[in-house]
């Protein structure tokens, strides 16, 4: 069977420009092979900075900010669309291949309606005729499972909701017939419970239409349940390439190895769940515009214990830790901390209550001052809580870096000077310096590769065991909760859904929300969405 | 030396520079106390959420029509809080006692402030501005003519400048990095530095004297011809042309700049679109707020601008009769014309935020 | 950042910024007539003894030039430094405070701006006597509020950085957070700020000047000398394109640093973009 698209030895580079510094080239994909046939899906996948999207856009011979492709061959049907001129890739672009963005907010013009901007492409092109397309824009919004189809064209970007555009975006794709979609990390930025229709929708409208694509994304479950073949990709290098089954049934690289098993460390919950170091009671919090973020919020954590609290964004999650470190006071209802109530506000509280209570925060990046070093960092709660000066500071810090796996070394560097895994982990060491009883984690390792992510797991662990510290520990990843929780929180649209021990909240019977949230979850298994989907089928045909 | 204006800055991004409103409490629309009070705020809530539009353009407009009361609060009640005596002022040092008591009477000084500024404020609306201390003369009706020269000046300095400088502008971007667009670059650098009076008199060396093809002063009278006014105006035109360009050029190269590298420029891209269609049908929509802003933003510093120019050229403007004014400390005409300037600056601003609003299809087309 | 980084434009912006502050401190020394003595006849071509000529009053126009960028640069520095530190601490107290004391400052920040700074500082000069400190507070109050607009812009932008929050949680004290967290992370957007500032400074006193509302005879001063000399320019003598020659030159200078410190300043904050 003839190769639709057949990259040959890729080689892309880009200039950056670091400040004060005369510009540098950095090679951001080296030799780079792989071939896609008519109807087929080729998943890559790798960690963010592994030059999985630009290998994609090479798919349609263009760069993104400053990228160049400058070496290797992209042969589309035989034909090398490197060496064709600006007319020629107009040719291409967005007839024979297309692309779906991983924001579609932005990539939608604000000042076209969407049925203008899906059927675009296909009447530029001398595809079709006005009505043919505007026929298939209607049938692919069928296919898409839009709400309302006949009208959705007439609607503006900004009035759909994102995992809508991210199918309107998918149709603009799919209207001209092209033979081959890029889809760059197309459901990366929807909630869980969206991310699972717009993959089936997706997965169906190319099988429905025997389009190639490439598939591009981090997450190693997501792209198993739609690719038939699947690159691993790391620094702009090919770790491993094969079938679907063959690289998560038996992988044959450390790398990939790892990929696929990850988190699957599991603690056991502790026994008893009684005692109550932090309690929640009837917590109702909102903003000063009279927007109610929480309503009527209960739950409490004993000591030396994890309370993982899930939730997909907008559910409270992240306003109920501000509500508990006093940033936003809440308008009803009270947190005692260790028996005693807590001041509502920030202000009224003394610097040992505060001390009890540090916080990691899910961008290490912006949670840490870039012009302090991370001796200042980790050692201004060791001076301003406890008054150290001096050599007994830095013996702490010392001592700090050492428990978080750091050593000495790192004392002078500047956060611009760590890695991300690196980062969290000076914060880790921040939040311990003041020797606190209980840690707020909002989401500390979802902005990290899953390998990184894993060793800060094992290590927030760890320190548990050694300091009896407590976690509230913010989170939308299951397997998270799986791996590392006592008790559980669900919350959805500032409410608690559900709470208890984990073994109690993570197992049937559930309630509507929960069950749709679990049943969400990629999970490394191929077929796992058609048996998602079939279930989904019969209990829709049962009721 | 950009005077950027007053409504800019943080009321503005609510509107137009944030992301679309999402969530249902259309978080979008002016978090401002309403104008009307408590009574009437369910009213105003629901007209913010079905008619957003309207209710920003109004919330706009009342805000400038406070503003510019504010203003005129503080152009007569401030100078009252300053030290120095009028009176005294108006005499010299030298003067008797009996002498400054009888000039306060006769100048109305002797009345409280508070009643003098709402009779000031009565007749300022009815265009009544009292009268001169220094001519004896109605201030409005010197005013009269001036303000009908100054924006016979500024309307032509307006006229010639929109374009090129939107013109140059676009230039630029798409040599972006290449050298026409450096050179505009330094160019437009240098053209900021300059002070409006070295333009005016370099322009007037060698244009007027050397060459003699201009005329200088550039003095108007009623008598003239259209076609004569216009060739005196000539050179105070080209000098404020020349001030205002390179600003507006460089405004407005980033207001396209921006809208270029956006994500939906990149999707036109990809979807194998000419240049020409990319730029007419994707990038000019959404270009289109930005610039008009840029360009209201400019005219309203046009419109102090010409001060100095009036100045320079002896132009029989409003700019030159409030800085005589100054010199010989006539404060009616003073105060008349302050009031006057900053109303065309505060509708101006005002226009420029009214037209982003107008422009923004998210405020558009509501949800 | 390294010497050899920065481009040639900056480094001429540096050395004419250089060469006037020199001539402002050594002026006596530098200058070969006295700054009010009549020398010669008036308005003297240039060349001979009089290297830039004479001015309407007979004075050597090189002397009066080189006192005048002690006059122009003092006060148009003590202004801008005035303003800054105004402008700064009202800007960043509103931006850690927030709430009511953010509103007020802002709202009456929104006032003056809403007056044209040229009109604002004609009506305000106008009533108050001619002092040289009453115009440099004058210049220094007006531009207040531009800094306080972008420094309130730039400490909000830090301010709900993550870092700053974790100083909040700790229990750190407003100082603490303004000079320790915020203000090392805002320095180079507002070094840049000032140079604009400074700029602008110089192009206003010399404005006032022009107009006669600035710097006071006999006292020498750029603006004021273009006001002086302007008469002669229907008689085709440039005594006064000199002066403004000098203001331009020391403005773009400024303009120069200033736009190297932006460009830098963007590709800190890891911006590819447009460079």
């Amino acid at each position: 069977m003839p190769e639709l698209l057949s990259v040959k030895n890729l080689k892309i580079e880009a200039t950056s420009y670091p400040p004060g510094e005369p510009p540098k080239v950095v090679t951001l994909v080296e030799g780079v092979s792989f071939d896609l046939q008519k109807g087929k899906v080729l998943g890559l996948i790798g960690e963010s900075g592994a030059g999985k999207s630009t290998i994609g856009l090479s798919a349609l011979a263009y760069g993104r900010g400053g990228c160049r492709i400058i070496g290797g061959e992209v042969l589309l049907n035989g034909r090398d669309i490197l060496k064709l001129d600006r007319s020629g890739i107009n040719t291409v672009r967005g007839a024979q291949v297309c692309y779906v963005a991983q924001s579609a907010a932005a990539a939608f013009n604000p000042a076209h309606k969407l049925g203008d901007q899906v059927i675009e492409a296909s009447l530029r092109h001398g595809l079709m005729s006005r009505d043919e397309a505007k026929q298939r824009a209607l049938y692919l919004f069928r296919v898409l499972g839009l709400p309302n189809p006949e009208t959705f064209g007439d609607r503006y970007p900004h009035q759909v909701s994102g995992g809508q555009l991210q199918r309107a975006m998918t149709a603009m794709a799919l209207c001209p017939n092209p033979e081959l979609i890029v889809f760059d990390e197309p459901t990366t930025a929807l909630d869980v419970t969206t991310q699972i229709d717009v993959l089936a929708a997706i997965k169906h409208a190319i099988e429905e239409t025997h389009t190639a694509a490439l598939y591009i994304t981090h997450d190693l479950a997501v792209v198993a349940q739609i690719s038939d073949d699947i690159m691993v990709l790391r620094h702009g290098k090919t770790v491993e390439y094969g079938t679907t089954k063959q690289v998560i049934e038996a992988p044959k690289e450390d790398y990939t190895r790892a990929l696929v098993s990850v988190r699957q460390a599991k603690r056991d919950e502790a026994a008893d769940q009684s005692g109550a170091l932090l309690k929640i009671e009837h917590v109702h919090a909102g903003y000063a515009n009279g927007f109610k973020v929480l309503h009527d919020v209960s739950m409490h954590l004993p000591k030396g214990q994890t309370l993982a609290i899930v939730g997909e964004s907008g559910s409270g999650k992240s306003t109920l830790a501000r509500v508990i470190t006093g940033l936003l006071p809440p308008s009803e209802g009270r947190i005692t901390f260790d028996g005693k109530e807590l001041p509502k506000a920030l202000k009224g509280r003394t610097n040992d209550e505060l001390r009890r209570i540090q916080m990691i925060y899910q961008m290490a990046d912006t949670a840490m001052n870039p012009r302090q070093t991370v001796r200042d960092i980790i050692g201004r709660p060791l001076s301003f809580y406890f008054g150290m000066h001096g050599a007994r500071k830095t013996e702490r810090v010392k001592e700090l870096l050492d428990q978080i796996e750091m050593g000495p070394r790192f004392l002078d560097r500047y956060p611009a000077e760590l890695s991300g895994g690196q980062k969290q982990r000076v914060a880790i060491a921040r939040a311990l310096a003041a020797r606190p009883e209980l840690i707020l984690c909002d989401e500390p390792t979802s902005a990290l590769d899953p390998l990184v992510a894993e060793g800060i797991l094992n290590l927030l662990l760890r320190l548990q065991e050694e300091t009896a510290v407590s976690y509230v520990f913010i989170t939308h990843d299951i397997a998270i909760v799986r791996a590392i929780a006592d008790s559980v929180a669900v919350m959805h649209r500032g409410r608690l859904v559900r709470f208890g021990p984990k073994s109690k909240v993570l197992s049937p019977p559930f309630d509507d929300y929960t069950d749709l949230l679990l049943k969400s979850v990629p999970e490394m298994e191929i077929g796992w969405l058609e048996k998602v989907l079939r279930t989904r089928r019969m209990e829709s045909a049962g009721n | 030396m950009m005077e950027s204006g007053p409504m800019t800055g943080p009321v503005l991004t609510d509107g137009t520079a944030g992301e679309p409103p999402r969530s249902a409490d259309l978080s979008g629309v002016p978090a401002k106390p309403n104008p009307t009070g408590e009574i009437g705020g369910t009213f105003w809530r629901r007209f913010v959420f079905r008619r957003p539009l309207a209710a920003l353009i109004l919330q706009r407009l009342g805000l400038s029509v406070g503003l510019l009361f504010a203003v005129s609060l503080m152009i007569f009640g401030g100078i009252e809080a300053l030290p120095g005596d009028f009176a005294t002022t108006y005499l010299g040092q030298s003067a008797t006692p009996q002498a400054v008591e009888n000039i306060r009477k006769d100048l109305g000084l002797d009345r409280p402030w508070s009643e003098r500024y709402l009779n000031w404020l009565g007749g300022a609306v009815k265009g009544d501005f009292g009268t001169s201390w220094a001519s004896k003369n109605s201030v409005s009706e010197q005013i009269g003519k001036r303000l009908g020269n100054s924006l016979f000046l500024a309307f032509f300095a307006a006229l010639i400048s929109v374009p090129l400088a939107v013109g140059l502008g676009m230039l630029a971007v798409q040599f972006r990095n290449r050298m026409p667009d450096k050179i505009i670059n330094v160019i437009s650098l240098a053209a900021i530095s300059l002070p409006e009076f070295f333009i005016g008199y370099l322009l007037i060396m060698f244009f007027a004297v050397q060459w003699g093809v201009a005329t200088f002063p550039a003095t108007v009278y009623d008598s003239m011809s259209f076609t004569e006014r216009l060739s005196a105006i000539a050179l105070p035109v080209a000098t404020l042309v020349l001030v205002v360009l390179a600003h507006m050029m460089r405004m407005t190269r980033a207001a396209i700049l921006n809208v270029m590298s956006s994500a939906y420029v990149e999707t036109a891209e990809l979807k194998g679109l000419g240049t020409f269609r990319i730029i007419a049908r994707h990038a000019a929509p959404n270009a289109v707020a930005p610039v008009i802003n840029v360009i209201a933003l400019n005219l309203a510093y046009l419109v102090v601008g010409v001060v100095v120019v009036e100045v320079v050229f002896v132009y029989p403007g409003m700019g030159q009769y409030m800085v005589d004014a100054v010199t010989v400390r006539d404060m009616p005409v003073v105060q008349a014309c302050g009031l006057i300037f900053a109303a065309f600056y505060i509708f101006l601003n005002m226009a420029a935020d009214i037209l982003a609003i107008l422009a923004n299809p998210r405020l558009r087309h509501p949800r | 950042m390294n010497l050899r980084s920065i481009p040639l434009s900056a480094w001429i912006g540096i050395a004419g910024i250089a060469i006037a502050i020199l001539c402002a401190i050594f002026a006596p020394a530098i200058a070969p007539y006295g700054e009010r003595d009549v020398v010669g006849d008036i308005w003297l071509p240039a060349g001979g003894d009089f290297l830039l000529g004479t001015d309407n009053l007979g004075r050597d126009l090189l002397s009066r030039l080189i006192y005048g960028a002690r006059t122009t640069i003092f006060v148009a520095l003590a202004a801008t430094v005035l303003s800054f530190s105004l402008g700064m601490i009202l800007s960043f107290a509103a931006a850690v405070m927030g709430g009511f004391v953010d509103q007020l400052f802002s709202r009456f920040n929104d006032l003056m701006m809403a007056i044209p700074t040229l009109i604002f500082a004609l009506v305000v000069l106008a009533v108050l006597p001619q002092h040289l400190w009453i115009l440099i507070l004058v210049m220094a109050v007006l531009d207040s509020t531009r800094v306080f607009r972008i420094g309130r812009a730039v400490a909000l932008d830090v301010a709900v950085m993550e870092f700053v929050e974790a100083a909040r949680l700790r229990g750190e004290g407003s100082l603490w957070i303004i000079f320790r967290e915020i203000l090392p992370n805002t320095l180079s957007p507002l070094l840049a700020e000032f140079g604009l500032r400074f700029a602008f400074s110089i192009l206003f006193l010399s404005t006032l000047s022009f107009l006669g509302l600035g710097v006071q005879p006999p006292a020498a001063d750029w603006g004021g000398m273009v006001k002086d000399n302007k008469d002669g320019i229907i008689f085709g003598i440039s005594a006064a394109l000199v002066p403004g020659a000098a203001i331009a030159t020391l403005a773009i200078c400024v303009n120069l640093v200033v736009d190297w410190l932006m460009k830098r300043t963007s590709s800190l904050k890891g911006g590819r973009g447009d460079a």
